[in-house]
């Protein structure tokens, strides 16, 4: 059936052909059947990385298939969720290896986007924890691990979809005593002191600051480093220790509509992250918290997404190499000059990643929400040429507007990506609105 | 622990009661025309609630079949979902008796032929309970879907029989009528946003409803009332909405 269909950022709304399948006979037809297919999971992409001509929802293929539980290895359709795969796996003592800031994801997005965590830095992304997988490529299936067809895998690996559907995946899970985290927060006045305290904190498993963008002078880039790891037996109190492993509750608030957009503006976003600074009164807090508000704070509001009004928004997520924070704070500037400041900054440090087409590199991480208004393409533009300046990129898994050659000059594996992707789907079958803006297929 | 077996086991509809018969600890039987589709079903309710669930080919048109196919299901069950049905094309039914016949014998014939069998053994058990998925199509036959309708409607009929019938016996028959669900065999549909329920949630209301002992389920509830307000449409009226 048509529909109206966008993904998390409500922008852009594109008319689409929706289907579904269970069973992968059904899918094979219907590839078979159509050109300019696309698979699409829960939607949770921000822009149209999965949205075509005909997009093809995962969601009723969504079976658990095998889980060793001795030795951690969970093997799933690809329409699974992350939250559905946390219920199994989490009372028998077992975690996701890779999370991203939303469970509400499928594991054919999940890698699809090679998602990163908090904890890229000690771990990786989810492409490093994978043993095999099911491609349906233009070809027919195709089993692919980094070992067999590793072409494929690599480019299959954060690459959007654009080699074919992902069908089933089997990863490797990690190994948890309790279903809580160890959490530190630590204050930090400006940007400097936060890149510090990243540095000072690096050993961490998992961290992250949330940073306030719109301070200036002294108080520029103020943020609030938060660290953890997962939580041992010995550490929790005596309650929580009595059942270690039982899963968070589940508490759903949801913002049933749009709100106008006048709700959220410079006063009430310069607020928010006065208010969101000042409610850690110490300089540094150590607690230890269920997994779900360490993990996911924004998946207690269902549908948060609404509060950016019905024009949408943009997340803006780049990366810098380790040795320009020049350019993180040049382009930090730039935003708070503009006085254009998101909600919430989410500022991270990545390790190493040799994935061809993946978002992660060494370096400085910002995701920043913008609303779609006048101006601000131009603008978004402008912090383009400032990323490319400094060597960065953009995440695919968020860009909704970049223009092609952004792409192609700021991910160095783009012309390999683009010959494998035209080896395994060479009728250009697989495309998205996405792969069409920046010319990936026909380039 | 009861055991449930679903008749149908291949439906979105399906995959949710499992799954929610599987969390209360249910052990499930499932059947379909096809059960090697079933295996990944199979596994999964096995993996997340660590359940035992068996599989068997099941083919509601094969009437001859059913008596052979009861027979060979590891126990008895103590709860049978019928849940298999066939939309079909109305328009396609109204020429051509094939298509006419498969929406007929799929959602009436093949669910009473079954049902009887099942009927029989539940009554010299003295206990059981049948849920049938009926749907508010039968309510009223439309000019748009009346092949269907009018054998859910003989359905709806035979149901409220078997449940005046098996009362005696101290086995339960509960009626359910959905209305829209969002599933494969509606996806081709433009369904109303908010008249439309998620399979899961029809499977929550139903697993409450049986456990309640409920004669007839309309999921989700106001179903009932539109419904209602639909009978009560005068025919001279109702044929010229062209509904």
């Amino acid at each position: 059936m048509r529909k109206n269909i966008a993904n998390w950022g409500n922008y852009p709304v594109l008319d689409c052909e929706e289907v579904s399948f269970s069973m992968e006979e059904q899918l094979a037809q219907y590839v078979d059947a159509h050109d300019n297919v696309i698979a699409r999971g829960n939607g949770r992409c921000y822009g149209d990385a999965s949205l075509g001509e005909h997009s093809i929802s995962t969601l009723r293929y969504d079976k658990a298939l095998q889980f060793d539980e001795q030795q951690g290895i969970f093997e799933c359709q690809s329409g699974l969720t992350l939250d559905q795969i946390l219920d199994i796996i989490v009372p028998r003592g077992w975690f996701l290896p890779v999370t991203p800031g939303t469970k509400f994801i499928t594991i054919g997005g999940a890698v699809a986007s090679d998602v990163h965590g908090k904890n890229h830095h000690s771990e990786g992304s989810f492409s490093n924890h994978i043993i095999s997988m099911n491609v349906l490529t233009g070809k027919g299936p195709v089993t692919c691990s980094p070992e067999t067809e590793p072409d494929l895998f690599w480019a299959t690996c954060g690459g959007m979809g654009l080699t074919g559907v992902i069908t089933t995946v089997t990863f490797r899970l990690k190994k948890i005593e309790t279903a809580y985290i160890r959490q530190k927060q630590i204050k930090a006045k400006n940007l400097d002191e936060v890149l510090q305290l990243f540095e000072e904190h690096k050993h961490y498993t998992y961290s992250m600051a949330w940073i306030d963008c719109l301070q200036k002078g002294d108080s520029f880039g103020r943020s609030i480093l938060i660290t953890g790891e997962h939580a041992t037996l010995e550490q929790l109190p005596a309650k929580a220790a009595q059942a270690p492993l039982t899963l968070p509750k589940k508490m759903k608030l949801t913002l049933p509509f749009n709100l106008p957009g006048f709700v959220l503006n410079n006063f009430t976003v310069k607020l928010f992250n006065a208010l969101y600074y000042a409610k850690n009164t110490k300089r540094v807090i150590e607690n230890t918290v269920p997994y779900e508000p360490f993990f996911y704070p924004l998946d207690a509001i269902l549908h948060w997404n609404r509060g950016y009004g019905k024009d949408g928004f943009v997340q803006y997520q780049f990366v810098l190499p380790m040795d320009k924070k020049d350019g993180l704070v040049a382009i930090l500037q730039k935003i708070s000059d503009k006085g254009w400041g998101s909600f919430l900054a989410v500022l991270k440090t990545f390790g190493p990643q040799d994935d061809l087409i993946s978002f992660p590199m060494e370096g400085y991480t910002l995701a920043l929400d913008f609303p779609v208004r006048d101006g601000l393409f131009p603008f978004l533009d402008e912090l383009d040429a400032l990323v490319l300046q400094y060597g960065g990129r953009l995440y695919l898994t968020k860009d909704a507007r970049m223009k092609e050659s952004v792409f192609w000059d700021s991910y160095p594996n783009a012309q390999r990506f683009h010959q494998i992707v035209k080896e395994w789907n060479p009728n250009g079958k697989f495309r998205s609105a996405q792969s069409d803006r920046l010319n990936i297929q026909f380039a | 622990m009861p055991t449930v077996l679903i008749l149908g086991a291949g439906s979105d509809m399906a995959v949710a009661l499992a799954r929610r018969y599987a969390a209360a600890g249910h052990t499930l039987q499932l059947a379909a025309r096809n059960p090697g589709q079933l295996r990944s079903l199979e596994q999964d309710l096995r993996i997340r609630h660590r359940i035992a669930a068996t599989v068997h080919a099941f083919d509601a048109l094969d009437f001859d079949s059913h008596a052979a196919f009861y027979q060979s299901l590891p126990t008895p069950p103590d709860i049978v979902i019928c849940v298999f049905g066939y939309l079909g094309s109305q328009e396609k039914g109204q020429a051509d008796w094939k298509e006419a016949s498969r929406i007929l014998h799929t959602n009436f014939t093949g669910a009473v032929s079954i049902l009887n069998i099942v009927a029989e053994d539940m009554a010299s058990r003295g206990k059981g309970t049948i849920i049938g998925i009926s749907s508010v199509a039968g309510d009223r036959g439309r000019m748009s879907n009346y092949l269907y309708g009018s054998a859910k409607a003989g359905f709806t009929a035979y149901l409220s029989g078997l449940r005046n019938r098996l009362w005696h016996s101290g086995a339960h028959v509960m009626t359910v009528e959905p209305g829209f669900v969002a599933t494969q065999m509606t996806q081709h549909l433009k369904l109303p946003p908010l008249l439309t329920a998620q399979p899961d949630q029809v499977a929550a209301d139903i697993f409450k409803a049986a456990e309640n002992k409920k004669n007839v389920l309309y999921t989700k509830w106001f179903w009932k009332y539109i419904m209602l307000i639909i009978k009560n449409v005068p025919e001279p009226i109702f044929k010229k909405k062209k509904l």
